[in-house]
C-alpha cells in the first residue's frame, strides 16, 4: 500500500514536472485551508431576515416539502397532530433525542405517543429538529449526534422538521460557517442537506417520490 | 467491465434501429434539455459560477499531491482509513481486505462509476459476497445483468415494460398478478425488496462526488436517499473514488454543487446532499463504525500534464450526454464501456487506450453543444481532435481513411488543379442532379450515402461563388 502511495505522489509529481510542493507555496495553500473563503454567492440568497425567511419557505415547497408556520414552540405539538391527522397518519412519531425538542409542551397534547431515540425502520413517523435551514434551495441541514441519529432522516415514510426561523439562513457557506463555529476542527460524523422528499425518475424518466428515504418532509417553522 | 469499445460500429448499427432503445431516447430531449435550461436560467450567476468551477479544479489538479496528502492527514485524524490504489486490482483487493475484516456476506452499493470501472459486482460475487445495487436504475440493470447506459440515469434505455418484466422474473416470492402497470407500484415494489437488505448489509460502498482536503470529508449527491441508507446502517462505509475529486474546502464544493444538480437533472439542488467525515463518533446514535476511503489511480496521474488534463476536471454532470445527438441516437451501451457520450469520448482512451477505443473520438458531429453546456468548461471537441491526431500519427486510423487523407492533401497543395477539379465535379453533379436534386448513391462515399441523400450542388463552387461576389 505504501508503494501505491508513493508512485501514485511520484507520477504526479512527474506529470507537474517538479517535486513536493515548495515548502511557501504549502504553507499559503494551508493558510488558504485554515481560513476558506466563500467564492461567488448567488444574489438570491442575500437580502433581509424577512424576506431569507420567505425565500425558504417558496424553495422549500418548490422541492415538494410542506410547511406550517405556527407564533411559538407552544403551538407546535398542534401543528404535529393536525399535520398527521391530516395525512391520515397514526399520532405516534420516534422523536430525536434533542434537548430544543424536549423544551417543547408535548404533553398539551396527549394524544401523541411518543418514543425518543433512533429508529430501525418500524417507526412511520419521525420529528427532528435541524441545525439550519438554508434558503438559497430550500434546504435543510442536520448534523449527526446523540441528540439526532442520521436514521431519523431516511427511514420513516414522514419526516417532520421543527425549525425556529432564527436557525434559516441565505446562502450554504453561512450553514458552514455556523458549523465550524460550534464544532471547530472536528464535524459531525455526518451532515445532511435535505431538501425535499425522496424520488425517483429512473424509470422512463419520470419523477416518482419516496424511492428509499421519506415520502413526506414536512416543515414546522417557529416564527417569532 | 470488459470493454466492446472495439465493436462500436456494429454497437451502434445494432441500436439505430431497435425500437425499445429508441423510444427510451426519444424522451430525453424534454426531460434533461428543457430542465437544464430551465435551471440555468433561474440563476443569473450561473456563467461566472462555471469560470469559478473551472479554476478550483485547475488549481486542485496543479497541486494534487499536496492535496491528496493533506485529505489523507485529516481522514485519518477523523478515525478513518485512506487505501491508495494504482489499479483496479488493487482497488479491489483493498475492498475484499475491508469486506473479510467485517466478515461481510452482503454489501449495500450506491451508484458509483468507478465501482463499474473497476468491475466490482462481479469480483465480490467470485468471491462469495453478494453486492446489491440499491439506486433504482442501478438495481433494474443488475437484474438484467447489464451495465449502466448513462452516468446518472443508468436503466434510461429501457422502457416500464422491462422492468415489469425484470421485477417479475426477480420477486418471485410476490404473487405474479400483481398490478405493476403503474410506475409508483414498480417504485413500491422495490423499496420493499430493498429495505430489508439495507438493514442487513455488512459494508455499504458509495461513491464521492467531493472529497475535501480541508477536513478529510467525502460528498454525495442523491436524490432516492439510497446512498444515505447504504452509508449510515452498516458497520463499514466505503468510499470509493478517483484522485481528481479532491476540492480544497466546503466553499469550494458549494460553488460546484450550484453547477451540478441544474446542469444534470435541471434541479436546483439534488434531495440529498451528504458529507461524511470518520466513523460514527463514540456517543452517535447510529452510523458505520469504520471508514474507509479507497483512492484509485487507474491512469488518471498519467493524463495530468497532457493534452487531456482538462478533462480531469470532470464532475459527471451527465450534461455532454444529454445535449449530444450521438448519444440520443445510439444510446450508451454503443460505446462499449463505462463511460459514454463525449466525456466518454475523451476518457474512454485514456483509460483503455486508443487502440482499443479509437472509433469513440470519431463518433462526433462536432456540433460543439457538450462543450457548450459543461459546467466545467471542458473543451471536448478539442479533446476529441487531439485523439484523432493522434490515432493518426500512431498509424491507427484504417488505410482507406489514411489513403484518402494523403489524396486529398496532395490535391489541396495544388490550389489551381484543386479549384479545376472541383469546379468540374460541381458543375457535372449538378446537371446530373438536377431532376432529382439529391443522390441516394455516389462513387466512393457509399458509406455517407447508405443513410442519408447527397444534395445535388446548385452547379458552382463555393469558392467561385464567393469571388464573384467580391468582385461584385
Ligand atoms: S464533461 Fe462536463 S458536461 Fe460532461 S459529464 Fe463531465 S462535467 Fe458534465
Amino acid at each position: 500500500m505504501n508503494e501505491a502511495r508513493s508512485q501514485i505522489l511520484g507520477s504526479i509529481r512527474r506529470a507537474l514536472k517538479r517535486g513536493p510542493l515548495p515548502p511557501e507555496k504549502a504553507a499559503a495553500i494551508e493558510a488558504r485551508l485554515r481560513d476558506p473563503k466563500p467564492n461567488l454567492i448567488p444574489a438570491r440568497a442575500g437580502g433581509e431576515a424577512k424576506a431569507v425567511i420567505e425565500l425558504f419557505s417558496t424553495m422549500a415547497e418548490g422541492a415538494a416539502a410542506t410547511l406550517t408556520r405556527v407564533k411559538s414552540a407552544r403551538e407546535v405539538p398542534g401543528a404535529v397532530a393536525e399535520y398527521l391527522a391530516s395525512q391520515n397518519l397514526p399520532a405516534a412519531f420516534v422523536m430525536a433525542p434533542d434537548p430544543e425538542l424536549d423544551a417543547i409542551p408535548w404533553s398539551e397534547r396527549p394524544t401523541l405517543s411518543i418514543r425518543r431515540g433512533k429508529t430501525e425502520g418500524a417507526d412511520q413517523v419521525s420529528v427532528t429538529g435541524a441545525f439550519a435551514a438554508i434558503a438559497e434551495t430550500g434546504t435543510l441541514m442536520m448534523t449527526s449526534g446523540p441528540d439526532h441519529p442520521s436514521t431519523l432522516n431516511f427511514l420513516p415514510e414522514t419526516h417532520v422538521v421543527v425549525l425556529p426561523a432564527s436557525k434559516v439562513v441565505g446562502p450554504y457557506e453561512e450553514a458552514w460557517t455556523r458549523l465550524r463555529a460550534k464544532h471547530g476542527g472536528s464535524l459531525p460524523r455526518t451532515v445532511n442537506f435535505v431538501t425535499g422528499p425522496s424520488r425517483s425518475g429512473d424509470i422512463e424518466q419520470r419523477l416518482l417520490m419516496g424511492a428509499h428515504g421519506p415520502r413526506r418532509l414536512h416543515v414546522v417553522l417557529i416564527e417569532g | 467491465m470488459q470493454s466492446t469499445t472495439r465493436a462500436f460500429k456494429a454497437n451502434v448499427r445494432k441500436a439505430i434501429v431497435e425500437p425499445g432503445l429508441q423510444k427510451a431516447l426519444g424522451m430525453m430531449k424534454t426531460g434533461f434539455q428543457v430542465r437544464r435550461l430551465a435551471a440555468v436560467e433561474k440563476l443569473p450567476e450561473f456563467e461566472q459560477l462555471r469560470d469559478q468551477a473551472r479554476d478550483i479544479k485547475n488549481h486542485v489538479l496543479e497541486n494534487l499531491d499536496f492535496y491528496l496528502e493533506r485529505f489523507e492527514r485529516k481522514v485519518t485524524e477523523a478515525g478513518g482509513k485512506v487505501h491508495w490504489c494504482r489499479s483496479a486490482e488493487e482497488a479491489r483487493e483493498a475492498i475484499l481486505g475491508i469486506c473479510r475484516g467485517v466478515g461481510a456476506k452482503t454489501v449495500t452499493k450506491g451508484k458509483s462509476m468507478i465501482a463499474e470501472e473497476i468491475a466490482l459486482n462481479d469480483f465480490l460475487e467470485e468471491e462469495g459476497i453478494e453486492p446489491i445495487e440499491t439506486d433504482l436504475g442501478e438495481y433494474i440493470i443488475q437484474l438484467r445483468g447489464e451495465p449502466p447506459s448513462h452516468i446518472i440515469a443508468p436503466a434510461i434505455h429501457l422502457n416500464k415494460t422491462d422492468v415489469i418484466d425484470a421485477f417479475q422474473k426477480a420477486h418471485t416470492h410476490l404473487d405474479p398478478n400483481r398490478p405493476m402497470e403503474e410506475p409508483t407500484a414498480l417504485l413500491e415494489e422495490a423499496r420493499g425488496v430493498l429495505r430489508p437488505k439495507f438493514l442487513a448489509a455488512d459494508v455499504g460502498i458509495t461513491g464521492a462526488n467531493f472529497m475535501i482536503a480541508e477536513t478529510g470529508s467525502t460528498i454525495i449527491v442523491t436524490n432516492e436517499g439510497n446512498g444515505d441508507l447504504t452509508q449510515i446502517l452498516p458497520k463499514a462505509h466505503v468510499v470509493l473514488a478517483s484522485l481528481e475529486k479532491l476540492v480544497p474546502t466546503f466553499e469550494d464544493a458549494a460553488t460546484i454543487l450550484r453547477l451540478l444538480a441544474r446542469s444534470a437533472t435541471g434541479q436546483e439542488f439534488s434531495v440529498y446532499t451528504t458529507v461524511s467525515t470518520g466513523p460514527r463518533r463514540p456517543d452517535d446514535l447510529d452510523g458505520p463504525a469504520e471508514f474507509h476511503v479507497v483512492l484509485l489511480d487507474n491512469g488518471r496521474s498519467d493524463i495530468l500534464g497532457t493534452e487531456f488534463q482538462d478533462m480531469l476536471r470532470c464532475i459527471r454532470c451527465s450534461a455532454c450526454l444529454n445535449h449530444c445527438p450521438v448519444y440520443a441516437t445510439v444510446g450508451g451501451h454503443a460505446y462499449g464501456w463505462v463511460y459514454p457520450g463525449p466525456m466518454g469520448a475523451v476518457l474512454t482512451p485514456t483509460l483503455i487506450g486508443i487502440e482499443e477505443s479509437g472509433h469513440l473520438p470519431n463518433a462526433s458531429t462536432f456540433c460543439g453543444r457538450c462543450e457548450s453546456v459543461c459546467p466545467m468548461r471542458i473543451p471536448l471537441p478539442k479533446m476529441m481532435r487531439h485523439w484523432r491526431e493522434r490515432e493518426f500519427e500512431r498509424h491507427l486510423s484504417p488505410p482507406s481513411v489514411r489513403a484518402g487523407l494523403a489524396f486529398w492533401a496532395w490535391f489541396a497543395k495544388r490550389p489551381r488543379l484543386y479549384r479545376l477539379a472541383t469546379g468540374l465535379a460541381a458543375r457535372l453533379l449538378g446537371l446530373f442532379g438536377r431532376a432529382h436534386g439529391r443522390y441516394g448513391w455516389l462513387p466512393l462515399a457509399s458509406g455517407w450515402t447508405r443513410g442519408r441523400e447527397f444534395p445535388a450542388p446548385e452547379g458552382q463552387t463555393f469558392m467561385s461563388q464567393w469571388r464573384k461576389r467580391s468582385r461584385a
